[in-house]
């Protein structure tokens, strides 16, 4: 069992939702970064998200937008990523996803991309922009890894991709709560609780569900139909405003407490 | 081969190169938008009103002309202009923004949404939607909006909300992010008119044949007025590189017809500084589709540049690729310099400014033409008129009128800059 798939199945017992924290590596840098992910662990989080910055992020909006244009400017790149990850992850002891685009992946070439992230002890991967039509190759190279592929669905999911999806996955599938970017800051959207439920009875892996969730209110109302909560915007944006100072690590860790008050 | 090739397979691949790189939200849309065009063009009906429109409306067939007196100054093989620069709105984007706005409208859409780099796509996209009666947005970059500003207004004038894009370079490649995360968000109700032949399947194929019909009259037109239904060169400008798909196409089984794109060479040849993509470009993934890419060792998009916003994106559209792979195409490149000297040249000898985009085929065209034989034809794709870029060119000459004249344009003995617009200076005329 993957170390993924452990930590649900832990959660499960402990009948709780597993809470996902995403942040985007090299904001402000690199060096940033490997302080923050200590902090989101102390604050309660079971698996980390760490996006890798991308020169055209369409899948996101402002809030990262900004995050990937500081990491980029600060020079950082996959490899630093990579070895971030290599030094931290035993430390960190929560597994490891990166959320990334596909092209830095592509220019390496899946092969060595899968064997670099799984020495680096990256857990799993999920690339917005590779839906599983386009990933065999991606696929296979990741199996031989042993590395975790996890898949997004969205509201506009027919049936057959939600079975392409669930043929394809690992670890987790990644429900995206809107048509929509990253970082929305409107309610809930209403269909979300019918959606989810419909597809944790379809699915046979743990269903995660992200996209616009920022409060503990908005954690506490995922967590009863997911398995998995996972926030971005909300915690990047704190790395936003206090970007160089020293209490930023102690912000972040509060942040997470209090969105994963609900959970415990 | 060539028959195969028009048809992409079933996944939206020429060769290796196309897909849907997407993310999950777009895949059944794109399903969706996928069989409602492959329905809707087999069906008389929608073929004929489209037909219809392009005739009535847009002025089709555009004109082939044989430009006597370029043809005269170059000295070499004859030239013919396949005049897209005459289609309502000023440029072969016409074509494709009325098929898609057909299809949109025939598919229950309220509202569509284009890029646009030169404005061109955008003034289209706002013309057809005015004509359909559809809700439309347009994003431009904000570097765009400065140097195209004419079209900016038109755009506003036929009633569509122009959004400038401040993110990244601020050009084409930045206006397709915004679109892509619009469309991501009211992808129910909303179609997404990209204006060339690039992003994910079906919008390769569709757009080229919506614009295939270039070549087809041109096509005929030679057979009319020159005898013959092969010319021996036919050039086209490559941005995404719907117009010169819209040209090749009727030639791609001819294997007479030398097959010509020109790239934007830019102002030199570090990454950055071009938006050739056939020199400077590996492969990739961006917008949808894994083409030719400009790109950094990491993967990161690289920025471009061209004096001509409608060529100043980093890939170039897929099929495009296969055809450079199997030799059928050609692909080079011209410089900004280069191409300002092919807007001065079409301007002088034939009363035509070119759009800038197409000035590069023009200035290639230069290059060659003087070198073939006299009995040859060249076709070249204008595939736009250059009133956009008054304003580009006078600040192009203004800011270069001491530079150097490269030889190659001297060689067509076009006015240097200084001689003419810049501000006078003692001794030199
Ligand atoms: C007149 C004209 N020609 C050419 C282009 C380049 O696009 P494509 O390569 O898709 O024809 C543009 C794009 O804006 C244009 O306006």
């Amino acid at each position: 069992m993957s170390a993924i798939s452990e930590v649900f199945a832990e959660c499960r017992r402990d009948k709780r939702a597993a809470f996902i924290p995403f942040l985007s590596a090299g904001d402000p840098n690199l060096q940033t970064t490997g302080s923050l992910l200590q902090a989101l662990v102390m604050g309660g989080a079971d698996i980390i998200e760490l996006g890798v910055p991308f020169s055209d992020p369409i899948a996101d909006g402002p809030v990262i937008q900004s995050a990937s244009v500081r990491a980029l400017e600060a020079g950082t790149s996959l490899s630093g990523i990579l070895r971030l990850v290599a030094r931290q992850r035993d430390r960190l002891g929560v597994p490891v996803v990166l959320f990334t685009y596909y092209n830095p992946i592509h220019v390496r070439g899946v092969e060595n991309f899968a064997e670099q992230a799984a020495s680096s002890g990256v857990d799993g991967v999920l690339c917005v922009d590779l839906p599983p039509d386009e990933a065999g190759e991606f696929i296979q190279a990741m199996r031989q890894h042993n590395l975790d592929t996890i898949f997004l669905l969205a509201p506009t999911s027919t049936r057959d991709r939600i079975a392409k999806v669930q043929a394809s996955s690992t670890g987790f599938v990644y429900y995206v709560s809107r048509t929509g970017v990253t970082g929305d800051q409107g309610a809930l959207p209403k269909e979300l609780v019918k959606q989810a439920r419909r597809l944790r009875r379809k699915l046979h892996h743990p269903l995660a569900v992200g996209f616009g969730i920022n409060t503990p209110e908005q954690v506490a109302a995922v967590a009863k139909v997911a398995d998995g909560v996972v926030v971005g915007s909300a915690l990047v944006k704190l790395v936003a405003e206090h970007g160089a100072s020293p209490r930023l690590a102690a912000v972040l860790e509060e942040r997470v407490r209090q969105l994963t008050a609900p959970l415990r | 081969m060539a028959r195969a090739l028009l048809r992409p397979d079933a996944q939206g691949y020429f060769g290796p190169y196309g897909g849907r790189f997407v993310p999950e939200t777009l895949m059944a849309p794109l399903a969706e938008l996928s069989a409602a065009y492959n329905r809707w063009s087999r069906k008389r009906t929608f073929r004929n009103e489209l037909r219809d429109i392009l005739a009535h409306y847009a002025g089709r067939p555009t004109p082939l002309y044989f430009a006597s007196r370029l043809t005269e100054k170059l000295g070499g093989a004859r030239v013919y202009l396949k005049r897209e620069d005459l289609l309502h709105t000023g440029a072969h984007k016409l074509n494709n923004a009325l098929g898609q706005a057909l299809l949109a409208k025939t598919m229950g859409k309220e509202r569509v949404i284009a890029e646009t780099g030169a404005g061109q796509h955008g003034v289209a996209t706002a013309t057809a939607s005015a004509l359909m009666g559809l809700s439309c947005t347009v994003y431009m970059g904000a570097e765009d909006c400065r140097r195209q500003r004419l079209n900016v207004d038109r755009m506003r004038l036929l009633g569509a909300e122009v959004v400038p894009v401040e993110s990244g370079s601020r050009t084409l490649k930045d206006a397709i992010n915004e679109s892509l995360r619009d469309w991501v968000t009211n992808v129910r109700n909303t179609h997404y008119i990209l204006g060339s032949v690039l992003g994910p399947d079906p919008y390769p194929r569709m757009v080229r044949d919506f614009h295939r019909v270039i070549g087809d009259e041109a096509r005929r037109q030679l057979k009319k007025q020159a005898g013959t239904y092969s010319p021996d060169v036919a050039m086209a400008c490559v941005g995404g590189g719907s117009n010169a798909i819209g040209l090749f196409t009727a030639f791609i089984e001819d294997r007479k017809v030398r097959l010509i794109g020109v790239e934007g060479g830019g102002r030199g040849e570090t990454l950055g500084e071009h938006a050739a993509r056939f020199d400077g470009g590996s492969l990739g993934v961006l917008h949808g589709t894994r083409t030719m890419v400009l790109q950094d060792r990491e993967g990161q998009i690289a920025a471009t540049h061209s004096v001509s916003a409608g060529l100043d994106y980093p890939a170039v559209g897929p099929e495009h690729v296969l055809l450079r792979d199997l030799g059928r195409v050609e692909y080079t490149h011209v410089s900004d310099a280069e191409a300002i000297a092919g807007f001065q040249l079409l301007s002088e000898t034939e009363g035509l400014l070119p759009a800038l985009e197409s000035a590069h085929a023009i200035a290639h065209a230069a290059k060659i033409v003087p070198h073939l034989p006299k009995r040859d034809i060249v076709l070249i794709n204008l595939s736009g008129r250059g009133d956009k870029d008054v304003e580009s060119v006078l600040e192009y000459l203004a800011e270069h009128q001491d530079d150097a004249v490269d030889p190659e344009i001297a060689g067509v003995s076009v006015h240097p800059a200084v001689h003419k617009w810049g501000t006078p200076r003692g001794g030199q005329r």
